[in-house]
């Protein structure tokens, strides 16, 4: 029952975008640890101007 | 003895489903009970998914899953990322669920509750999400490519630019219709309008508390966005209710027009932060929530349908919109069955999430299956109101008279009863000073939906639950707005830049702001002439809307058909061909009858020379001749559109049909553009 809540939690947080910033953290640390991370203020504004420069609501 | 029971199973299921459909066909006179549209239409949606879908994935696209996708191929942490498949299909349906399958159904229902119905069933399976899923898949194996991208490398120049001129033209009707939808919604009802304003305010703070006090915090800025909205619906009651404030947001339809254009262009203008994206978080959970909660009332309430099977207006003749029920209960449904503009969605931005090709079938196929199911609600939530009232709500007073007593004398002559003393119980109900003549499909259907939702919990609070559901339309219409007013300035500076580089520079304020002006503009010329419009505006734009979605459909579909016969699958190729046929014949027939018809109410021709020859004669009266002349002018320019829309649809289909003949003479053609297999290394 727990773990079955736990994951509810974390698909609500996957499918809303609200733990983006802590996979991109740990994507980054696996594919070039050596250049510094965004902060996560600076990775979500980033993410908002590539999420709205394209085609993503329909009618 | 599980296959047995598995076969057991898709037998009752095909049963279940065609007695329903059948229910639903033959039934006459009495009511009928709405949980038979939803066992017809889940048994359908069921049975197409199983069967058809798998058949087209297995012998048609052959799906494979040893392939990488693009999203493994070009992983780059944030557009091309794979993506567990349930958060991909959560993505994908909130892009492509938007307010054309809620308000179209219920324009349609004026034909009675038969004929849309079986449309939005057939046409969805058969067309649009066999459109949705094979557009995906062709894009997926072209690297997340675009559609308009695909048309150029696959068909030539020809479709390319057919594609782009399509794309932007389908997205200033749009946002002009759906503009108009919200004026009709909110003009003189200051409830709507208060809770409207409101939600301004809100999506600036959740936008800034995104941006800089709990960055990236996506779940709890809405759900505190979400409490906010409420108290704006609270709070519209509020002023409805004082004597004082209520005055001040009493507006005319001018000034609601108004409105949308200047919001318009602020959420353009605006950086996205601020406005645009948290507004879109909040519709987004607000829609995906009212989704679940209506199909849970309906199957709690169980409502009976009380709209006939066929009404007499299948002739042309119906209020709502002129026009007989071919083509244009096709043209009118447009999005509940088939849409074009998920084909913009299903190449380009979903492909570059999917972490493996089979998962198309689930994601393509499955999500429009979806988005069908919410226009069967909207059918069941337009038809469980009396009849009568469904046609006072939503004839404009052009048609029936400014007078209730006119209205409901001539609605009732037309066999539907309804009373002046009933409409106006209804009003006080719902908190409004009248319901008459509210044109444009959000306020029946909030009346539907608040009826229901009343019903359903507890038969109390009609008046919050319709301006809840108003709400919900509008904030839902809204974030179709900004983020088409956003890209179809992005697409007009693209055009740009080949005159202009200065204005086509996107990274430029300057032109920013002056490609939004002129964006707005081209879309707001139709919306003033909607709201001019003495017959109510829909009449005119929901038709030319539906034509340019279908438009973009039968291009995206020619698209799918040229290269499934590239692919060597010519024997196949009705699966995207035989919807393409049935398309353009509908486009066709809608277009001809829109510009030639000799009937002034349904010809755009038509309608302006009998304005010319009234302005001429000096029959109109003063305030109507002053509109004249722009009335005129822009019926003429709507003509033109019309055909428009036709000509470029059979020059994409011409083109590939040249195409499909070289290829099949074995002369040579654009090669098939699809990137290369590489092997998957996911598990």
């Amino acid at each position: 029952m727990r773990d079955d809540l736990k994951k509810l939690w974390d698909f609500m947080r996957e499918v809303t975008g609200d733990d983006a910033y802590e996979r991109y953290l740990t994507r980054h640390r696996e594919t070039h640890p050596e250049v510094p991370p965004l902060t996560e203020k600076e990775f979500f504004a980033s993410e908002q101007d590539r999420k709205w420069s394209g085609i993503n609501r329909c009618c | 003895m599980p296959n047995i029971l598995s076969k057991l199973v898709w037998v009752v299921i095909a049963l279940v489903g065609a007695s329903a459909i059948g229910g639903i066909a033959l039934h006459r006179g009495e009511q009928i009970n709405a949980l038979w549209f939803i066992a017809a239409a889940v048994c359908t949606y069921l049975i197409g998914y199983r069967f058809y879908s798998a058949w087209i994935c297995a012998k048609v696209l052959v799906l494979d899953e040893t392939r990488a996708t693009p999203a493994e191929r070009f992983n780059n942490g944030r557009d091309f990322i794979p993506t567990n498949k349930w958060v991909a299909f959560g993505h994908h349906f909130a892009a492509i669920a938007g307010p054309g399958p809620l308000i179209g159904p219920t324009l349609a229902m004026q034909f009675g509750y038969l004929p849309g119905t079986l449309w939005i069933l057939a046409g969805s399976v058969l067309g649009g999400c066999v459109q949705d899923m094979v557009t995906m898949f062709c894009s997926v194996r072209r690297d997340g490519r675009s559609l308009g991208q695909m048309a150029r490398d696959e068909l030539g120049p020809v479709g390319g630019w057919a594609a782009l001129i399509g794309s932007l033209m389908i997205i200033v009707i749009l946002i002009a219709v759906l503009g108009l939808v919200i004026v009709k919604a909110m003009k003189h009802s200051p409830w709507a309008t208060a809770t409207v304003l409101g939600t301004i305010p809100v999506a600036m703070l959740i936008g800034i508390y995104m941006r800089g006090i709990r960055p990236g915090r996506v779940l709890e800025g809405s759900l505190i966005g979400i409490s906010l909205l409420l108290v704006c619906v609270w709070g519209g009651g509020y002023i409805n209710g004082s004597e004082s404030l209520r005055g001040m947001f009493d507006w005319d339809d001018m000034t609601c027009a108004w409105f949308v254009m200047i919001y318009g262009f602020a959420a353009a203008a605006l950086p996205v932060w601020l406005l645009l994206a948290p507004r879109d978080y909040l519709s987004t959970f607000l829609k995906l929530g009212v989704v679940f909660m209506l199909a849970a009332a309906i199957l709690i309430w169980a409502p009976m349908v009380k709209m006939p099977a066929l009404t007499q207006f299948v002739d042309g003749t119906g209020p709502i919109f002129k026009g007989t029920l071919f083509p244009f209960v096709f043209i009118t449904i447009a999005c509940g069955a088939i849409s074009g503009f998920h084909s913009l969605v299903s190449s380009g931005t979903t492909p570059k999430l999917l972490a493996n090709e089979k998962e198309i079938r689930m994601i393509g196929y499955g999500s429009m299956a979806l988005e069908s199911f919410v226009a069967i609600m909207a059918v069941i939530a337009a038809t469980v109101m009396e009849p009568g009232i469904y046609f006072a709500i939503n004839s404009p007073p052009g048609v029936v008279g400014k007078e209730a007593a006119d209205a409901v004398a001539m609605i009732t002559s037309w066999g539907f009863p309804v009373t002046v003393d009933q409409m106006a119980a209804l009003a006080k109900g719902m908190g409004e000073d009248t319901l008459f003549g509210r044109v444009g499909g959000a306020p029946s259907l909030a009346v539907g939906m608040a009826t229901i939702f009343s019903n359903t919990f507890g038969g109390q609070l009609l008046d919050m639950w319709y301006h809840f559901a108003i709400m919900f339309e509008v904030l839902f219409i809204l974030t179709t707005l900004d983020a088409g007013t956003r890209v179809g300035r992005f697409m007009l500076q693209d055009l740009i830049k080949h005159v202009s580089p200065a204005l086509g520079n996107v990274s430029s304020y300057p032109a920013t702001v002056i490609s939004s002006a002129i964006f707005v503009g081209a879309w707001g010329y139709f919306l003033v002439q909607g709201v001019k419009d003495p017959l109510g505006g829909v009449n005119i734009l929901w038709p030319l809307f539906g034509i340019s979605n279908q438009l973009l459909a039968g291009i995206a579909l020619t698209v799918a058909t040229g290269i499934i016969i590239k692919m060597g699958k010519v024997r196949y190729a009705w699966v995207t061909g035989l919807p393409l046929t049935w398309l353009a014949i509908v486009c066709t027939s809608a277009a001809i009858e829109k510009v030639f018809s000799s009937n002034p109410a349904v010809g755009f021709l038509a309608g302006a020379n009998k304005l010319a020859a009234d302005l001429a004669a000096g029959t109109l009266a003063p305030a109507k001749a002053a509109g004249a002349p722009s009335l005129i002018l822009a019926q003429r320019i709507d003509a033109a559109l019309a055909l428009l829309f036709a000509a470029i649809l059979w020059i994409v289909i011409a083109d590939m049909l040249r195409m499909a003949r070289r290829y099949l003479k074995g002369q040579s053609v654009q090669p098939l553009s699809e990137s290369p297999h590489v092997a998957t290394q996911l598990a």
